[in-house]
């Protein structure tokens, strides 16, 4: 055991080593709403922007620095306007749509987003038409939505899996698997932006480290207790640990504030029927949908995944069927941890880098494997997307910020009425 | 480096209000976790709740200090009854995983925009511990032996605290030794046979849930009195992690551990917060900067939890047969 803290250590330090990069400036952790006003690269100063509360109540304002850049803090998540006062730009450039002056946008909890607005030289400017700035109808809100929930879902779904698939083989209910996905999103951000490759070599860097360092957690470490006997609460307790321990690490190493990938940033959205999606979205859908498939595949097909499927169905009985269980247990362990730092690097790409990204996510990522069923793999998977439809689903009737509250309400509704699931089977619950 | 205001801060940290706090949190958890085998993961949220209950009622409502007081120990009741009702029944994990989510929705919704008027979003609530310090019966100075003291406000918020503390662990200790205590040990070490002996189990775990909750509440009490203020962000989930290493410290399952374990946790928190400031400052350690010495902290704290697990579950005083880390 005191082999396997050293080596534990020992992966510690090597992470320290590899992500240890930039200095962390400030260490903000609440909501602002920000962004560097420019045109073709030269900054933009002494421009007004100022927020208000959806019903129009001011809430800050701020004047361009000498960078362009601007940022307003905000009392708490929620869904704000942010106007740019046209008066103030310089004589020669105005507004690329002058009737998006005001921008209705979303602010998540700890989310320091990023508002756009484009300038062009003064004559240039185009009406965005009316389509865009016409009120959309609950039609076209609910259709954006499914997309949005849609894509929510799939990244919960990636991480569901895993979790559900470690809890089925193990028993371990893993506190600590948000911060794989942070983890997989961090490792692409320091190849992405400190070495400096373009985001796609850098996410199957990081996708390949995030399965080296499951293997290594399961060999090294989780294996190991298991030998040892530790039970299982012990063991939930212990992810605990690890959980705070990493995310301070991540704290400590990122700093506080949110920050983007170099590339993929400020994509025009392109209009598809009623739902409008940035192209780096839709691609994510793409990889996500494919790497779901081919783990389902996997599962149903292959030797390994059907003797996965037979040790999260009953140990025991697998291993006494001749199915070398530790070896399924750590290609789990292998896959999940993989597959757990692309859905951190897609969580990436959709809003901020963050160093609470995953531990924000996790309580979703329970609520879609306990719907599912907890250690069934498609369980996980439906359960997640059905999670991620109701989120966003959700704020046409509750406010944005409120959204999270409604999917661990149901959370707390499925353990009260079916603890066991949509496809999980009653002796599970115990 | 300034070793004396290292050592001054670390020695009084051993009784300051932090300890107080984590100490009553850590003693209402010994019961649900230590006694009764329960995980509750929520345990911020009765603290967040009993503060919030006081500072509402006097900040938003501007109703009286002790009416703020009743309504707090009724909203943690509320609480325990409404998170305890469906998940009691459920095995440990599952208990652990929906009071989890609770303690969230309820962070959330303190600090909502939606809810600003009520409970003033992110920014929380001020000007409610009026009353509680127009009672102090400390005139205005430093009160202390040699280097070490504390201003009369400090003073009067930790004379209430420890006699708090004081109060819970006569508390514990009674119940434990009554018939009561006893049949919440045997619930945790084998809940079917306590059922076959005819013992409500629901009912004796819903009792465990409702008292350790409500003396955590009176750190929440102590927690938003001692700040003058309450925030959202105080009650996230790490206060109960804090909380429940300090109680894996000190020992689950003896009624003194929480208190001790409070101590050192706090004593060495504070220590090392301040001698990393100090090298940091000094420019001893290159690669960190001030910033940066929190997370050293708290990283410190996940690793010690863990090795604790590991290598020592019973902590300082337990007995390894006491703790219910076998518990389905």
């Amino acid at each position: 055991m005191r082999r396997a803290v050293i080596a534990f250590t020992a992966f510690l330090g090597g992470l320290i080593f590899l992500l240890a990069s930039g200095t962390p400036a400030a260490w903000a952790e609440d909501e602002s709403l920000r962004g560097t006003l420019q045109y073709q690269g030269r900054p933009i100063d002494g421009v007004k922007i100022s927020v208000a509360s959806e019903d129009g109540q001011p809430i800050g304002e701020a004047t361009t620095a000498a960078d362009g850049k601007w940022e307003i803090p905000l009392p708490g998540p929620g869904t704000y306007q942010v106007t740019i006062d046209q008066s103030t730009l310089p004589p020669d450039l105005e507004l690329r749509f002058k009737d998006r002056a005001t921008l209705t946008l979303s602010v998540s909890e700890d989310q320091q987003r990023t508002a756009l607005f484009a300038l062009v030289p003064k004559g240039d400017a185009a009406d965005s038409g009316g389509q865009a700035a016409a009120e959309p109808s609950v039609w076209q809100r609910a259709a954006q939505l499914a997309f949005e929930g849609l894509n929510l879902g799939l990244i919960i779904a990636l991480a569901a899996m895993g979790l559900s698939l470690i809890f089925g083989t193990t028993g371990l209910t893993n506190f600590a698997h948000g911060e794989l996905l942070t983890l997989g999103a961090l490792i692409a951000y320091f190849f992405n932006v400190t070495v400096g490759l373009h985001l796609i070599p850098a996410a199957i860097i990081a996708v390949i480290l995030g399965g080296v360092l499951g293997y290594a957690q399961d060999r090294f470490f989780w294996g190991r207790l298991r030998k040892r006997g530790t039970s299982l609460i012990a063991m939930m307790i212990i992810s605990i640990g690890l959980a705070l321990f990493l995310r301070n690490l991540f704290l400590f190493l990122f700093g506080g504030e949110g920050a983007p990938y170099a590339d993929y940033n400020a994509q025009q959205g392109i209009q598809i029927g009623p739902i409008s999606a940035t192209p780096k979205n839709l691609w994510a859908m793409a990889i996500e949908i494919t790497v779901l498939v081919i783990v389902a595949l996997a599962l149903l097909k292959t030797r390994t995944g059907k003797a996965a499927r037979a040790v999260a169905d009953n140990p025991a009985l697998a291993a006494s069927s001749g199915i070398n269980v530790d070896r399924v247990i750590r290609i789990i362990w292998t896959v999940g941890g993989a597959v757990a730092a692309l859905a951190g690097i897609m969580l990436g790409l959709s809003q901020n880098l963050n160093y609470q990204m995953g531990f924000h996510i996790l309580l979703l990522i329970f609520a879609g494997v306990t719907l599912g069923g907890l250690g069934t793999a498609f369980g996980a998977l439906v359960g997640s997307l059905v999670v991620g439809l109701f989120i966003q689903f959700s704020t046409l009737w509750v406010p944005t910020e409120l959204k999270t509250v409604g999917a661990l309400l149901v959370l707390i509704l499925v353990m009260l009425f079916r603890p066991q699931g949509i496809l999980g089977r009653r002796e599970r619950i115990g | 480096m300034d070793w004396n205001t290292i050592l001054v801060t670390t020695v009084e940290a051993a009784v300051n209000w932090e300890t107080v706090v984590y100490a009553l949190a850590a003693i209402g958890i010994n019961i649900q976790f230590g006694y009764a085998g329960l995980l509750n993961f929520g345990q911020a949220a009765f603290l967040g709740v009993a503060a919030y209950g006081m500072a509402v009622t006097v900040a938003t409502f501007n109703l009286p200090f002790w009416l703020g007081i009743v309504i707090g120990l009724v909203a943690t009741v509320l609480l325990a009854l409404l998170l305890g009702i469906p998940t009691l029944r459920l095995r440990a994990d599952y208990l652990a995983i929906a009071t989890i989510a609770a303690a969230e929705i309820i962070r959330l919704i303190f600090r909502s925009v939606t809810f600003s008027d009520i409970f003033g979003g992110s920014d929380g609530r001020q000007g409610f511990a009026g009353e509680f310090f127009a009672m102090n019966p400390y005139p205005r100075g430093e009160y202390g032996i040699g280097p070490f003291g504390f201003n009369e406000r400090v003073m009067w918020v930790l004379t209430v605290g420890w006699i708090l503390v004081a109060l819970a662990l006569t508390l514990v200790y009674l119940l434990m030794k009554s018939p009561w205590g006893r049949v919440l040990k045997a619930i945790r070490e084998d809940e079917d046979a306590v059922r076959s002996l005819g013992k409500n189990v629901f009912a004796y775990k819903m009792q465990a849930l409702i008292l350790g909750g409500l003396i955590g509440c009176f750190g929440g009490f102590i927690f938003a009195l001692s700040q003058a203020s309450v925030q959202p962000d105080l009650f996230g989930t790490e206060l109960t992690f804090y909380a429940y290493t300090i109680v894996i410290l000190g020992g689950a399952a003896r009624v003194f551990s929480p208190v001790v374990g409070a101590m050192i946790f706090w004593v060495l928190l504070v220590f090392l917060g301040n001698t990393l400031s100090e090298m940091v400052g000094a420019g001893m350690i290159p690669f960190m900067n001030v910033n940066q010495v929190g997370p050293v902290r708290f990283m410190l704290v996940g690793l010690g939890l863990m090795l604790l697990l590991i290598f020592r579950p019973q902590g300082i005083f337990g007995d390894k047969r006491e703790i219910a880390l076998n518990a389905r």
